[in-house]
């Protein structure tokens, strides 16, 4: 009998630390799949954050090194200068990508390094304990804003897609959500798209995946994924941004 | 014989890395060791090379941590306050002992400082720095030919020893220009050839072995007890055995001994030689490596005749102590310094050493 679905073997048969909702081991499957049909599993290179996924290479079976917080994006231009046909991804969340690795985020895409980003956008700081990330929407509570974020303390949450396709070299730049199964399907072309704009060399790929961190929000899985529908997708709107001819 | 050429300290250095087999340079513009990167982006490239002008020196040592992590032959420059930045960057490089050579062309500090010459990052440098249980590898020379060879050979130490190594001069020794002789271009190693070299190396594991790893957090602390006990500390140990290296001179009689390195040991020696034709014999111990100290060097002192060794050197005793610890109190310590970008005349060497002796008697 033909299987109709099997299990991608680019997951280590490991069972995740990941909190039950959590999106992580869904952003990790959706891109061991895409790279397993890509046929790019045995040159993938990815450069883990400082966050909940630090230790990413449990599950993803890949080589891996974890990066000092924020500094991803420059650990991975490195690693693609030596070795320039590899398909070389950052996975980052929000703290590391949009606070403390701000710089490097914004000089990767201005370069136009030929990488791709997977940025987990999940609106808090996952691994410290809840607290208040860029990407925290106003009025949200987190343990560092326990009244939640107020504007005149912190302004307004950061949009990445939005700042980063300011820069012509990041020639693909799209939001997808990882709450409903048509969401997720779409981020998986999402991904698929990143690697072949690096694989054709054509820039720098940034994909943003709105995700779920039930924990420190303090919901229910599946109440974090209609919060997602109900309160991030409106502030951070869905789409491509930018995406090149020849991947379209 | 191969052919004298005359250059700048700075644009040396960068040479001799090409030389090495060092094609991946990333940095960040910093007074005074701009003509490093400047060399670099003129000649690496023809090269073959790779070199990025960093955003900052956080990107900078990211991009060393990458490359070498990829397994590649990488360096990076800067001084004092930009070394200060890399720090988080350089204890990763340890922890995850990935290779890589780093020139410290350092100024006055703390905080921004001045951009003059100074010494005053021989803790930082030697003891730390970075967070954790950790050491670099740091070369000090005194002259553009021994940072040439210093440095040609630095990328075989931080290749065999997995860590970084790190070359101390100050800013006196990057400016200036010297006869340097070139050592012989390094076969670069391919990219086709890291995976059989280095087989820790990330390459991408083409579906034939288990993926490589290289990790910095530990979720069982247990382990990096045994990672730091049983990996990093035996380099440590072995290190301590094989790359103290230093030059003394005039030990036999020498009635007090100076301890400098780099442009100071220069001047130290120019002391020297005016307090000989006043008839006061000192001698000299130049350490080449910072870390490891040369402890050894310390034993050939002469017993019967030294009352006193004296650390001469741009910071506040930050040597000194080091010194200290060599003696373990066979001998008196004094210092003579100078700080914030300063130097020390030959003259001023003279006149506090005659004070040092004369308060002894
Ligand atoms: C230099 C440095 N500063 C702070 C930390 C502590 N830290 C660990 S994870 C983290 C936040 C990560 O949050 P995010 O990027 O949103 O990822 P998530 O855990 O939500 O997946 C911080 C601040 C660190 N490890 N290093
Ligand atoms: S804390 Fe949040 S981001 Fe981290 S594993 Fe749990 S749900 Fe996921």
């Amino acid at each position: 009998m033909k299987p109709v679905f099997e299990y991608t073997n680019a997951m280590r048969d490991k069972i995740t630390h990941y909190c039950p909702g959590c999106s992580h081991g869904v952003a990790h499957r959706l891109i061991m799949e895409v790279l397993v049909e890509r046929g790019e599993l045995g040159k993938a290179i990815c450069v883990s954050p400082v966050g909940c996924s630090i230790t990413a290479h449990q599950y993803m079976n890949v080589d891996m090194i974890e990066s000092p917080h924020g500094r991803a994006p420059a650990v991975a231009a490195g690693i693609k200068r030596v070795h320039p046909k590899g398909a070389v991804f950052t996975y980052q969340g929000d703290g590391d990508l949009a606070s403390i690795g701000g710089n490097e985020i914004l000089h990767s895409a201005e370069r136009g390094e030929n990488i791709c980003t997977f940025f987990i956008n999940n609106a808090i700081y996952g691994m410290t304990g809840g607290q208040m990330a860029p990407t925290t929407l106003i009025g949200m509570k987190a343990t560092t804003c326990p009244a939640g974020r107020d504007l005149d303390n912190y302004g307004m949450p950061m949009r990445m897609c939005e700042i980063v396709q300011t820069m012509d070299l990041a020639v693909y730049v799209e939001r997808v959500a990882l709450n409903t199964p048509a969401h997720i399907r779409q981020a998986k072309k999402a991904i698929n798209r990143a690697f072949e704009v690096q694989k054709q060399g054509l820039g720098y790929a940034f994909v943003e995946l709105l995700s779920a961190c039930p924990t420190n929000w303090g919901m229910q899985p599946a109440k974090a994924m209609e919060w997602v529908d109900k309160s991030m997708i409106p502030y951070y709107p869905l789409g491509q941004f930018r995406c090149p001819e020849e991947v379209k | 014989m191969a052919e004298k050429k005359l250059m700048k300290g700075n644009e040396a250095f960068a040479v001799a890395a090409i030389a090495a087999g060092c094609r991946y340079y990333f940095g960040y513009p910093i007074t005074p060791q701009n003509e490093v990167p400047e060399y670099m982006a003129r000649e690496l490239r023809a090269a073959g090379g790779h070199f990025i002008q960093a955003e900052s020196e956080l990107a900078s040592i990211s991009f060393i941590y990458g490359a070498a992590a990829a397994g590649a032959r990488c360096m990076t420059s800067s001084s004092s306050i930009g070394i200060a930045l890399m720090q988080e960057g350089i204890g990763s490089c340890i922890i995850c002992e990935l290779p890589c050579v780093i020139i410290n062309v350092m100024r006055g500090g703390p905080g921004i400082g001045s951009i003059q010459p100074a010494q005053a990052d021989y803790t930082m440098v030697t003891k730390g720095g970075m967070n954790g249980d950790a050491h670099n590898i740091v070369y000090a020379p005194s002259t553009i030919q021994e940072a040439v060879d210093m440095i040609y050979k630095a990328f075989d130490v931080a290749d065999d020893y997995r860590n970084p190594v790190i070359i101390c001069v100050d800013g006196m020794i990057g400016q200036m220009m010297e006869p340097v002789v070139v050592p012989e271009f390094k076969p670069v190693l391919e990219e086709k050839d890291i995976e059989k070299v280095k087989p820790w190396a990330l390459c991408g594991h083409k579906n034939k072995r288990d993926r490589n790893k290289i990790n910095s957090v530990w979720l069982d602390h247990t382990e990096l007890e045994v990672a730091i006990n049983e990996r990093i500390w035996p380099k440590y140990e072995r290190a301590m055995k094989e790359l103290p290296e230093w030059e003394s001179k005039n030990l036999e009689g020498a009635e007090a001994v100076f301890v400098a390195y780099g442009s100071t040991a220069r001047i130290a020696v120019e002391a020297m030689e005016l307090l000989e034709e006043e008839g006061i014999k000192i001698g000299l111990i130049r350490p080449k490596t910072l870390w490891p100290f040369p402890d050894a060097a310390f034993d050939e002192i002469d017993k019967e005749t030294t009352k006193v060794v004296i650390s001469v050197e741009l910071s506040m005793g930050q040597m000194l102590q080091d010194i200290k610890l060599a003696l373990e109190g066979r001998y008196p310590t004094a210092l003579i310094n100078r700080v914030g970008g300063m130097l020390l005349t030959p003259n001023e060497i003279v006149e506090r050493t005659k004070a040092v002796l004369g308060g002894m008697k």
